[in-house]
C-alpha cells in the first residue's frame, strides 16, 4: 500500500531529535506493549507481516502523530479484534510451493517493478522502476505481500540490490552514495546485462 | 503528553494485557520477564563485544563478515528467525543503516532502537541525503568517502563494523569494548578514543 509509513525520500519531517542516554522504554506501559506484541506473535495469534500491515493501515495523520509504541498499541488492539475467533495455535499451512532456486546472481542487473498494490508490500516506493545491481543473495523468505493477508506462505529468494543515488534521486542524486535494499524476487525483473 | 492522555493509554494497555491473559496467550510474569531482559540483558554491549572481538581476532572478523549469524553464535548470541549481515567501514567507505518502512534493527546485538532511529526525520532522509543526516549526528566525512546506506526491508539485520580508531594499538579486547558505542554500529557515529585513557 502506498501508505504514510513508506517514508524513504520524503522531506519536511524536521530535524532528527537525538536524545542522549534515553531509557529503553520511556514509560512502563511501552515495555508492556512491546512484550505483549512479541509474545502474542510468538504464540501464533498473528505473524510479523500482519503486524506491519495493521500498523501501516493507520490513517496518515494518526500514524505521524502517534509515538512508536502508541502505533504498536493501536495495531495490537486491532489484531486482537481481527483474530477474536482464534482458538489456539495451529500448525502453519504448507508452503505455497517448494523452496525455489534463485533466478538472479550477484552482479546481475535488475529493475524493481513499478507497482502500487492495495495490500502490504516491502518494496519501498522510492525504489520502484529503478535499476540496480544484485549484491547479495539470501533466503528464501516468505513473501510478505501474501503472508500479511493470510493469502499463502510463498517462499522466494531475497536479494540485496544496490541502487546508485543518481538512479534513485535523479538530478538530486550524488556521486559516491548508494542505497542497498532487500527485495523479494517477484519485486524484480531481470535486465539483459551483467556488470 | 498530558497526564490524562497518559492514563488513558495506561488503561488501554491494562485492558489489552488482561484480555490476552484471559485468552491464555500470555501471563503477566512473561511480560515482566521480556521487559526485564530488554532493560538489563540485551543492549549495545553485546554488539560492542562482537566489534572488539573482530578488531582483535582477524579470523573471527573473516567469519563475521562471511556469516554474521554463525559468528555471533560463537559468542553465545542467538538470533531467532533473522540473519545478521555485518558491513565493514573501510578507509574511503562508510556504512549507514536505516529501515525506511518501519524500524528493523539488529536488536539481538544492540537492544531496542533509540527513538530517533524509528522517527520520520531519520527514516525519510537517511536514503535521500545520508551525508546531511550524518552531519546532524556530528559526523563529517571527507567528500571522497563513499557512503553506502542499507535499507533493511526483509529478514536481514545490518550491523556496522566500525574501523578501529588509530591510537588503540595494544589495547585489550575489554578496553576496546568500552569505546564502541551503539551509534557507531548503526553508522551514525565513529568510535572515539577518549583523551584521558592511558591503556
Amino acid at each position: 500500500m502506498n501508505g504514510v509509513h513508506d517514508l524513504g525520500g520524503q522531506r519536511g519531517h524536521g530535524p532528527i531529535l537525538i536524545e542522549k542516554h534515553e531509557p529503553v522504554f520511556q514509560t512502563a506501559w511501552e515495555g508492556r506493549v512491546y512484550a505483549l506484541m512479541g509474545l502474542a506473535r510468538r504464540r501464533g495469534l498473528f505473524n510479523l507481516d500482519e503486524m506491519r500491515r495493521t500498523i501501516e493501515g493507520m490513517a496518515p495523520a494518526e500514524y505521524l502523530r502517534a509515538s512508536y509504541y502508541e502505533r504498536w498499541l493501536t495495531a495490537l488492539e486491532k489484531l486482537v479484534e481481527e483474530k477474536s475467533g482464534w482458538t489456539g495455535p495451529e500448525p502453519p499451512p504448507p508452503l505455497a510451493r517448494a523452496e525455489p532456486l534463485p533466478r538472479f546472481k550477484v552482479r546481475d542487473k535488475v529493475r524493481a517493478r513499478n507497482r502500487h498494490p492495495r495490500g502490504h508490500t516491502r518494496l519501498p516506493r522510492y525504489a520502484r522502476g529503478k535499476q540496480g545491481v544484485v549484491e547479495l543473495v539470501h533466503g528464501p523468505f516468505l513473501l510478505p505481500d501474501l503472508n500479511a493477508h493470510g493469502l499463502g506462505r510463498r517462499p522466494e529468494p531475497v536479494y540485496t540490490v544496490r541502487f546508485t543515488s543518481q538512479e534513485l534521486w535523479g538530478d538530486d542524486g550524488r556521486a559516491g552514495e548508494s542505497t542497498s535494499i532487500d527485495l523479494w524476487e517477484s519485486y524484480l525483473v531481470g535486465t539483459r546485462f551483467r556488470t | 503528553m498530558s497526564h490524562d492522555d497518559l492514563s488513558e493509554i495506561e488503561a488501554r494497555v491494562l485492558a489489552l494485557e488482561s484480555l490476552l491473559v484471559e485468552k491464555g496467550l500470555v501471563t503477566s510474569e512473561e511480560v515482566d520477564q521480556v521487559v526485564y531482559r530488554f532493560e538489563h540483558d540485551i543492549g549495545p554491549l553485546l554488539g560492542a563485544r562482537v566489534v572488539a572481538r573482530a578488531w582483535t581476532d582477524p579470523k573471527f572478523k573473516q567469519r563475521l563478515l562471511a556469516d554474521g549469524s554463525a559468528a555471533i553464535a560463537e559468542l553465545g548470541i542467538a538470533i531467532p528467525d533473522l540473519h545478521l549481515e555485518v558491513v565493514e567501514n573501510l578507509a574511503g567507505l562508510h556504512n549507514l543503516v536505516v529501515c525506511t518502512l518501519c524500524s528493523c534493527y539488529p536488536w539481538f546485538v544492540l537492544g531496542l532502537p533509540p527513538v530517533w532511529y524509528k522517527s520520520a526525520p531519520y527514516r525519510s532522509r537517511a536514503v535521500l541525503e545520508p551525508r546531511a543526516v550524518l552531519r546532524e549526528f556530528g559526523v563529517e566525512l571527507p567528500e571522497s568517502t563513499e557512503v553506502k546506506v542499507w535499507d533493511s526491508s526483509a529478514d536481514l539485520r545490518y550491523l556496522v563494523l566500525p574501523a578501529r580508531p588509530p591510537g588503540t594499538e595494544g589495547w585489550t579486547e575489554e578496553e576496546l569494548v568500552a569505546i564502541v558505542d551503539r551509534d557507531s554500529m548503526i553508522g551514525t557515529a565513529l568510535p572515539q578514543v577518549p583523551d584521558k585513557v592511558v591503556p
